[in-house]
């Protein structure tokens, strides 16, 4: 087969580019634009005070035409609701307006500023815990049975041996011995869903004996330092029947498939749904013990609407004063606060019974240090403090159920009463923990002063203080109380012995201080810290408190040049000493950082503090970490670089780069950035002097290209180390440093072969040829510009990576290396053309240096021709049957370029192009459409030529 | 499945009155014909009297049971002897609530040796190869509400071991002072009995407070009469070492069926009591007792 000569078709860029190129039309600011990207648009809510419900306008993005996806919206784009609705001060303000409604017409429903049972459910779990062995004692004989039916007919002894085998034929009495703290709550969870299925299968009485069953456990109160989880665990089961109690009735009240709506009144219940439910009432009227009766009752109170009206509020506080019979304190507090939660849930409007849940709870205080109370904390071995604890939870829950949207009045007479109680602790921590903030906050002194004189036994003071510093956190104390308060409460905390109480109160306390005051005082806070929990390395339990201290701290100086000029802090930093709590505080810093430090910064304590931090995060890489880790902590650094700027001072920046680089030398993507860095750094000098480099520029500008040049070799990623060499070439010719750009180009060059044929994207290893493809064209699209070395040949970095690509060992079956070929030939009649398409500023191209000279052409013509005749080899070998489909498509991508920049007027070349034509049609593979649509094309651009 | 027999009363809570009209229907379905011999209703009410072994012995108890006062017994025909059809048949049927002569409706009580009871009974008689048909349904009676006003009579009362009776070593009782009071021991049967106990003080540590309901039945017959008292039920109200000087409420439902208004006649008597019962932790057992009188208002 004869060779055929390439003739390349001459170009004149520039005219074709102002044949081709679409008249350009400026777009005004407000035009509509389909590629315009959408805007998320500030809606301006708007406080409509008549319904008190929030509505929102929007300013739409395009005036000139409707968006079809915001009309849809009612005008405001989702994203645009989301921003409004995230708006602290619209949203206070909606909020004030629902309330100053609801206070209005005191509404009975609860707002969502409630806080709930369910997020005290978990708190409670995780904090009352016991390792002791716990038991469960379920009794399933027929409670009702018994008490019924049983006659003095039969004497007493044979009654019960009857009811025992009774109660075995039922094989029902459990008594459940030596359960774990878990054990026991997979137990309960098992009787929980035995009940439900109970309940599935139409077993009601069953399933009322397994609640009886269940809230009799809450009578008993060994193991007490576990009794509040353990009412949490068995109030869920209560309020599971409650609610299929009460689903049940409604469901039995529906007439023609019409339920009831929300706030039916009892007349609309038919008779059958009434004459259940009372008979529930009755069947729990029945049961004999106080504490069942009492919880079943109160679990299933809601029923009471289908009854009467005036149901609820006539049982409330009956319920209330049934308590009275409990005669553990302990237990009795509970089954309130039960009642109380029940009550708030059902009927919110009946505050009354809430206060009188309390003042019973008062009246009864001075039982907790009765001998009933003290015998039984003896035989169990616990404190009074521990014992104490106990009933916040329950306490708490009862005044805040009170302190919900109750009057300032209220609040003041519920304080006065517990001052009476001799200043109790417990009472004092429960208000605490309970009131709204803003009220403790304004009286803080008066708690000072409580807190100072309540009796010294029983409740721990360090939870007082701290109950106080939470409330500080959220509502501030009068302006001139500041500095006093402060003073009072650390005098306090500071003399705490035990390093776990006084961190837990100081941690509450940093928050206060960085809220009020200055760095002076933060910093003498962090001292005092560091002053407590050095010796001994108290530290080492107290890490999760001083992170969150640490959190506190960088949450409200935002200003990191003052955070760093607090002296303490460093030292602070320096009590982390567990690694992985060291690299999370450092996290949180950096994160700090990013998100507020606004412009970039060279004050050199920042940078030596933060460099010191990086530093941390970077050494605790290791072979063990995840990758995920290794991105999180690269970004985070490399946020911190991208922050660092030392001006126009460029030779300081390089140094800090560098000094960075040995630092940061085990996370890749610090270095990739940091080489992008330092390529921006040379491309700025460049701008400031705008192309001419003077003597000292142009050796500052070598020095970031040897920068680079010897950190690039380090990096794993081939793909990596080959975009960046191309890169970095491209800077140093954009820096006219040709020789370093060869070298830049060379190694990219040699580097080609290494490229494996497999690579990991994601952890799954995928073939590599499109990413080599897509470099490969990226470099070519280079070496147009870039000149001839004068001593190597021509084109000697074009011949140099043509081998290379001919030894590169390609997938068997793939074409890739034919298509880089036909893309060379895009290069190489580029390079035929008197005058690029583009050129480097001040770097003579190949254009200007040979000036056209016919040796050179020749010299380029000849590897066209050889770059033929592979092309056409390869077509050869593809006329097998079933790669003829391949053989089409590469026919007509050849086809196609030879159109494009081929001298069709030559008659070989006119002939080959027809040849491939053919071929490409030969067989019937070729998609008429795409045929038509790209020789179309062409032919159009033929036209103009 | 063969055929299925049914009586709904109309009421969902099955309750009439002397003088009212029972209604209801009676439901046969059967995927087939259903020949029969006739369908009839019967309403029956009678009061069930035993003599308890207690007082009359064993073998007296099990031969002499008193025979059954009927009160009420009328049957009428519903269908006459013919086919039904396939399916659901729905037959209404109403009853009036009528005594003759001089005969009262009693309230329908369910209790150890009385026992008055309300049925109504459905027969269907079949051919000699199909077994007859019955089912039974039982309905409650109230008395008729009495007229006036019920006078309410409060008591007071106080526990110390000086007021108790019969105690064997009365030095061995731990001190202590009860007070408290009951709203009414008239009370109405629909109504709870309420009331309020203070532990004013206690050596002894409290165990726990429980009220005992009792019925007193008193069965009559030719060699004169039992007298029993059995209990109905026990309601705890307090549990544990209650708080001292704390007002504590008594409360107590009367259950249904197992109460009815204190009845007298000229053969048996219902009549109830309530016991409070203070168990302290030593074991002592401490009763009060306080007979009541129930009507329906």
């Amino acid at each position: 087969m004869a060779a055929f000569p390439w003739h390349a078709r001459s170009r004149n860029y520039v005219s074709e580019s102002d044949v081709c190129k679409l008249e350009s039309v400026p777009l005004d600011f407000g035009d509509y634009h389909p590629l315009k990207p959408i805007t998320v648009t500030e809606s301006k809510t708007k406080k409509m005070s008549r319904k008190g419900s929030t509505s929102s306008t929007s300013s739409s993005s395009s005036s000139s035409m409707m968006d079809p996806l915001s009309s849809v919206l009612d005008g405001t784009d989702p994203l645009s609701l989301f921003a409004a609705a995230a708006d602290p001060l619209t949203t206070a303000a909606s909020m004030d307006g629902v309330r100053k409604k609801r206070d209005k017409d005191d509404s009975s429903a609860l707002g969502s500023d409630f806080e709930q049972w369910s997020s005290k459910r978990g708190e409670i779990l995780a904090r009352y815990t016991t390792t002791e062995k716990l038991s469960i004692n379920l009794y399933m004989g027929s409670e009702k049975g018994k008490a019924t039916t049983s006659g003095s007919a039969v004497s007493e002894k044979v009654r019960t041996r009857l009811e025992e085998l009774d109660d075995l034929e039922e094989g029902s009495q459990k008594e459940l011995l030596n359960l774990t703290q878990q054990d026991y709550m997979n137990r309960i969870e098992e009787l929980n869903q035995s009940l439900k299925d109970a309940w599935s299968s139409d077993q009601k009485v069953k399933a009322l004996k397994i609640v009886i069953q269940c809230s009799k456990l809450l009578s008993d109160t060994t193991v007490i330092q576990f009794y509040p989880s353990k009412f949490v665990l068995i109030t869920d089961i209560l309020d599971t029947f409650g609610k299929l109690v009460y689903e049940r009735i409604l469901s039995m009240c529906m007439d023609n498939r019409v339920s009831l709506s929300d706030n039916f009144s009892p007349e609309t219940v038919n008779d059958t749904a009434k004459e259940t439910c009372l008979n529930w009432f009755f069947k729990i009227a029945s049961i004999r013990e106080l504490i069942p009766r009492f919880y079943v009752e109160a679990a299933i109170l809601k029923c009471n609407k289908f009854l009467s009206k005036t149901g609820i509020s006539e049982c409330l506080p009956r319920l209330t004063s049934v308590i009275r019979g409990i005669g553990d304190p302990l237990v009795a507090v509970y089954a309130r606060a039960y009642l109380c939660r029940v009550g708030m849930e059902v009927a919110p409007q009946l505050k009354e019974s809430l206060n009188k849940n309390f003042f019973d709870f008062l009246l009864t205080f001075k039982q907790i240090h009765g001998d009933t109370v003290q015998n039984q904390l003896v035989v169990q071995c616990v404190e009074i403090p521990l014992y104490l604890t106990l009933y916040s939870p329950a306490i708490d829950w009862i005044l805040q159920c009170i302190a919900y949207r109750a009057p300032e009045i209220l609040l003041t007479e519920m304080m006065e009463r517990c001052k009476k109680l001799g200043n109790n602790a417990l009472l004092l921590n429960s208000i605490m923990s309970a009131f709204r903030a803003e009220f403790i906050a304004a009286r803080s002194m008066d708690f000072i002063g409580m807190i100072k004189e309540c009796d010294e036994s029983g409740f721990p003071k360090h939870l007082l203080f701290r109950s106080l510093g939470l409330n500080l956190a959220l509502a501030d104390p009068p302006e001139n109380d500041h500095l006093q308060i402060l003073n009072e409460a650390w005098k306090v905390i500071t003399k705490l012995k035990n390093p776990q109480d006084y961190i837990n109160c100081a941690e509450v306390w940093v928050e206060y201080t960085c809220r009020h005051f200055t760095k002076r005082e933060v910093n003498t806070v962090l001292a005092d810290v560091i002053k407590h929990m050095t010796p001994d390395r108290a530290f080492e339990d107290a890490y999760p408190q001083l992170q969150s201290i640490i959190q506190k701290v960088i949450t409200y100086i935002n200003d990191f040049s003052l955070l760093f000029s607090v002296e303490k802090f460093l030292p602070f930093l320096d009590m982390f000493q567990k690694e992985s709590v060291r690299v999370e505080v450092c996290k949180c810093i950096m994160e700090s950082f990013i998100k507020h430090q606004q412009e970039s910064t060279k004050d050199p304590v920042i940078l030596n503090a933060l460099l010191h931090i990086c530093k941390t995060m970077h050494d605790s890489v290791n072979a063990l970490t995840l990758e995920d880790e290794k991105r999180l902590l690269a970004a985070l650094i490399n946020g911190f670089i991208k922050m660092v700027s030392f001006g126009r001072d460029f030779e300081q920046q390089l140094s800090f780069y560098v000094e960075a680089r040995s630092m940061f030398c085990n996370l890749e993507p610090v270095l990739v950035q940091l080489i992008h860095s330092v390529n921006q750094l040379a491309m700025e000098t460049r701008k400031v002097m705008r192309g001419n480099h003077s003597r000292k520029t142009a050796a500052f500008v070598r020095a970031c290209v040897a920068f680079c040049f010897i950190t690039i070799p380090s990096l794993s990623s081939i793909f990596t180390r080959l975009n960046l060499y191309l890169h970095s070439g491209q800077v140093a010719l954009a820096n006219q440093c040709l020789s370093q750009a060869d070298a830049f180009f060379k190694a990219a060059v040699s580097l080609v072969p290494e490229v494996p044929k497999m690579i990991s994207i994601d952890g799954k290893m995928r073939p590599s040829d499109a990413f080599l493809l897509e470099f490969l064209c990226n470099f070519f699209s280079t070496l147009l510009v870039v000149p001839d070395h004068p001593e190597q040949g021509v084109l000697f970095l074009v011949r140099g990576l043509l081998n290379v690509i001919q030894d590169y060992t390609w997938e068997d079956n793939s074409d890739d290396k034919v298509r880089i070929y036909t893309n060379v030939l895009h290069l190489l009649s580029a390079m035929t053309q008197e005058t690029y398409i583009y050129h480097v500023d001040k770097v003579d191209s190949n254009d200007t240096l040979y000036g056209g000279d016919s040796k050179f052409l020749a010299e380029i013509s000849k590897l066209c021709e050889t770059v033929i005749a592979q092309i056409l080899d390869h077509l050869k070998t593809l006329g097998k049957e079933e790669t003829l489909k391949r053989q089409s498509q590469l026919a007509l991508y050849f086809f196609n370029t030879i159109l494009a920049h081929g001298d069709l007027r030559n008659n070989k070349l006119n002939q080959l192009s027809v040849n491939l034509w053919n071929l490409a049609q030969k067989h019937g593979f070729a998609d008429t459409k795409t045929m038509v649509r790209r020789t179309y094309c062409r032919e159009i651009c033929y036209d103009f030529l | 499945m063969g055929t299925a027999l049914d009586i709904k009363i109309k009421r969902a809570n099955k309750v009439y009155r002397c003088g009212e009209i029972l209604s209801g229907v009676v439901v046969i379905t059967s995927k087939d014909t259903v020949q029969h011999q006739g369908i009839s209703l019967t309403m029956e009410g009678s009061v069930n009297l035993q003599l308890s072994a207690k007082s009359v012995g064993v073998f007296e108890a099990f031969y002499n049971s008193v025979k059954p006062i009927q009160i009420i017994n009328s049957t009428i025909e519903m269908v006459k002897p013919g086919k039904l059809p396939s399916g659901k048949t729905e037959i209404p049927f109403e009853f009036p609530l009528h005594v003759k002569g001089n005969k009262v409706l009693y309230e329908t009580y369910h209790g150890v040796f009385v026992n008055i009871q309300y049925t109504l009974r459905c027969d269907m008689r079949r051919s000699l190869l199909a077994k007859d048909l019955t089912k039974t349904c039982e309905f409650i009676v109230h008395s008729v509400s009495q007229k006036g006003k019920l006078t309410p009579s409060p008591v007071d009362f106080t526990i110390t071991p000086e007021t108790l009776q019969n105690v064997k070593e009365r030095a061995s009782l731990p001190k202590f002072l009860i007070r408290g009071h009951l709203s009414s021991t008239n009370c109405i049967i629909t109504q709870p009995l309420t009331g309020e106990l203070t532990v004013e003080s206690a050596e002894a540590a409290v165990k726990s407070i429980e009220l005992q309901l009792v019925r007193v039945e008193t069965c009559g017959c030719a060699e004169g009469y039992a007298r029993d008292a059995t209990e109905i039920q026990n309601i705890q109200i307090a549990d544990g070492d209650v708080c001292r000087g704390l007002p504590i409420p008594i409360y107590m439902v009367f259950p249904r069926l197992f109460t009815c208004p204190t009845l007298e006649t000229t053969n048996f008597k219902v009549e109830f009591e309530v016991n409070i019962v203070v168990l302290l932790h030593d074991d002592h057992l401490i009763t009060e007792n306080f007979p009541l009188k129930l009507c329906r208002m």
